[in-house]
């Protein structure tokens, strides 16, 4: 026990006496959780809008008057030909032309029907499925006052008509977040990569490190314990981990507001196993390699994969089903989904009991085989 | 200039000879665009819903019949009351709840009318916007054939045309994205650590008392990295073409000197990056944790940029990767010219001109 100790303090002081790396494992993490959770979110907005009237009727001017009013809508510009629009759809000054067609309110009036042309610029494509929805939502609303007013001044052959209508209403309503507020689902999610990434890093870096610089034959030499060494060595990130995810939750709460349903100690003990999953890896992969620059390849690789395939950003029920697998040996996917659980829904540790039972599968899995794998001699 | 080309050849040795750094360096990108270019998408599919039937009739199962045929999402669970909503959103696999009312059929042919309600979990917004959407539609749609002999007068049909990805796939968005991470990461990672290496080991002494000049270190030191991401930006663009069937509608040429520039700009972040970091894990922690979050983040890559709060479009500006996937895009999909893109070129281009500046004035030829 005192010779952890030692090895305990000794990590420590050799963590704050780099001055250099302190800023970067406790400054850097949190300033991006709060600037960076402001970036996240698929929120259509300030659509780039641009049109070409053919008509130039009071009409179509109305038609235009209503995207203008649309808190989703820029209106930037007109154009006066198609060729204009689309080069200024290439060099991505717009993203939407609305074409409305010669004698629009002509046509409408004479065939009972009209149709306009809509230009969307689709390389995002969900981005633009919503556009689309957003654009027949206006021109549904416009159409709508349209008709009332027309069907007034001319007396409709079929005045009932409307009575016979059925209409089946849906009402949405949204739990948890009424306000759909993307904030709260994105804080806890980026805190949980900060969180990742710097334990990651530090315990893959760590031992390969001494290794390197040709210490780790020193300690190799001494009556320390293989145990020791690693309980060692890995504790202090355990207790970085802890502080982090402290400091991020305390300015989730007070920044973003971000609901705290469930109980912290739930938190905190799933968190307590989830580091010790990520610790285990940054050992193995030391094990695994002769310098720093490797361990860090290997860190980078699985932490890029880890991040995109935990459906913080991208849903997993998407995914093809094979890499739906592959998702089941990804430690953060079940740490974002706690979090969210947890915090946002009040779930207790009876929910989590399945992401919690995988975590710690995978903690005791991986801690073995690091410890299996760290040998005294080389 | 002999010496010069000394100095190259031996940090090609040193890359060459150190096998597993090397099948990392080209393995790695090469999992990552497959497993992403694959695996990710925004688009929703295969959404669980929970529906609760009051009514239990044959419209409302038509309507559920309508709801799972669609490839978004699937049913496998009844719910009989309303408690049990709670429940199955704390488990956490269900997103979205329907609850037809009670007498659904009779209503709507009597009084004409009849409500669904849909609930869904809002944890995810994302989801449950767009769940609520296509639910929504498929409604509609369904409200249209019940109405098909009632004629609607005066209508405005929009027809919409999706210009440059007609399909709305999903990898023409992430592909130019994954790549400019990968390009951004390696090349930033690996002229960081070489360089703050050669300071670590006390190597970067016997160098600079060299006749090489600092700058000639310098150079000799990133050319042979800009050799291999040059290697790597081909591959990822030959897996693009030919796995992904990402067209490049606009000259090869130019995308190829884009991607140069880029993976200049790249590696010159990384050479100011060491000369400001003292140890190779400084050196790592900055450009992975400095870098990693924002260039996913900012860069457009996910997330659209025009959506963002006003501050952080600002910032964007000065995130390289964001102009890059701009010019990728662009040229890939749009097929335009230079002309379209000088002004992106351009910021890039004086992006490395001023990392480059700064790394030499930061450079120390002293050591303390």
């Amino acid at each position: 026990m005192k010779i952890i100790l030692f090895i305990i303090q000794k990590e420590f002081k050799q963590i704050f006496r780099n001055k250099g790396m302190l800023p970067i494992i406790f400054i850097l993490p949190i300033l991006q959780l709060v600037i960076l959770s402001n970036a996240a979110t698929f929120e259509v907005k300030n659509i780039k809008f641009s049109y070409i009237d053919n008509d130039k009727t009071s009409f179509s001017r109305e038609l235009i008057d209503k995207f203008n009013a649309s808190p989703y809508f820029n209106v930037l510009t007109d154009f006066n030909t198609e060729k204009e629009a689309s080069s200024a759809m290439l060099s991505g000054e717009v993203d939407v032309v609305l074409e409305i067609p010669q004698y629009f309110e002509k046509t409408l009036l004479k065939d009972k029907r009209a149709s306009l042309s809509v230009n969307i610029n689709a390389i995002d494509g969900a981005a633009a499925g919503v556009e689309n929805v957003y654009i027949n939502q206006v021109v549904q609303s416009f159409n709508k006052n349209a008709r009332a007013e027309l069907m007034q001044t001319q007396i409709i052959e079929n005045a009932t008509m409307g009575s016979q209508v059925k209409s089946i209403e849906s009402i949405p309503s949204f739990w948890y977040n009424e306000t759909l507020n993307y904030k709260t689902f994105m804080v806890p999610g980026i805190l949980v990569l900060l969180v990742t990434m710097i334990t990651l890093f530090l315990s893959g870096m760590n031992i390969v490190r001494e290794k390197e610089i040709g210490t780790l034959e020193q300690i190799n030499v001494t009556p320390i314990k293989k145990h020791q060494f690693i309980i060692g060595k890995l504790f202090p990130f355990w207790i970085i981990g802890f502080g982090l995810l402290t400091i991020g939750l305390i300015l989730a709460k007070v920044i973003f507001n971000v609901p705290m349903l469930g109980s912290m100690l739930v938190i905190y003990l799933y968190t307590g196993v989830f580091i010790m999953v990520i610790l285990g890896m940054g050992f193995f992969i030391s094990n695994f390699t002769d310098t720093q620059q490797q361990a860090m390849f290997i860190a980078w690789f699985f932490i890029v994969i880890f991040i995109l395939m935990s459906g913080l950003f991208t849903p997993i029920e998407s995914m093809p089903q094979w890499a739906q697998y592959l998702t089941e040996f990804n430690p953060i996917k079940y740490f974002v989904e706690v979090m969210r659980m947890v915090l946002l829904k009040g779930a207790t540790l009876t929910d989590i009991l399945p992401q919690f039972l995988k975590t710690l599968l995978y903690a005791i899995v991986m801690n073995g085989l690091a410890l299996w794998s760290y040998r005294k001699r080389n | 200039m002999k010496r010069f080309i000394g100095f190259v050849k031996k940090e090609f040795y040193h890359i060459f000879r150190d096998k597993r750094s090397l099948f990392i360096l080209f393995g790695m990108p090469i999992a990552q665009i497959m497993l992403f270019g694959f695996a990710i998408t925004n688009e929703i599919n295969n959404v669980e819903i929970a529906i609760f039937d009051k009514s239990k009739d044959a419209t409302t199962q038509e309507i559920i019949n309508k709801i799972t045929a669609s490839k978004y999402f699937s049913t496998n669970q009844l719910i009989e009351n309303e408690n049990e909503i709670e429940s199955v959103f704390k488990k956490g696999f269900v997103k979205a709840v329907l609850i037809f009312e009670k007498d659904f059929s009779k209503k709507l042919v009597k009084e004409n009318k009849a409500t669904i309600q849909i609930i869904t979990d809002a944890t995810d917004p994302n989801t449950a916007n767009t769940v609520t959407n296509f639910i929504n539609s498929i409604v509609q749609k369904y409200q249209q054939e019940v109405n098909k002999d009632i004629a609607i007068a005066y209508q405005i049909i929009p027809q919409t045309r999706m210009v440059y990805n007609p399909e709305l796939k999903s990898v023409f968005m992430f592909v130019p994205g994954v790549m400019t991470i990968i390009l951004m990461l390696v090349s930033a990672m690996m002229t960081s650590i070489s360089i703050t290496r050669e300071k670590e080991l006390g190597t970067m002494e016997i160098l600079l008392v060299s006749p090489l000049k600092p700058f000639q270190v310098i150079i000799g030191k990133v050319f042979p990295y800009i050799f291999l991401s040059i290697i790597n930006a081909i591959i990822i663009i030959v897996l693009s073409i030919f796995i992904f069937n990402m067209p490049v509608q606009g000259s090869l040429f130019l995308l190829g000197l884009e991607s140069v520039l880029f993976i200049i700009n790249a590696l010159s972040l990384g050479i100011l990056i060491s000369t400001i970091s003292k140890t190779q894990q400084t050196a790592m922690m900055i450009s992975l944790m400095g870098l990693m979050l924002p260039v996913i983040l900012l860069s457009g890559f996910i997330f659209p940029v025009s959506s963002m709060p006003v501050a952080l479009q600002v910032i964007s500006n000065i995130i390289p990767a964001k102009w890059f996937i701009i010019i990728l895009k662009a040229i890939m999909l749009k097929g335009v010219g230079i002309l379209f893109i000088w002004k992106e070129t351009l910021i890039l281009l004086g992006m490395t001109l001023f990392f480059m500046v700064l790394s030499i004035k930061k450079y120390k030829i002293r050591l303390e």
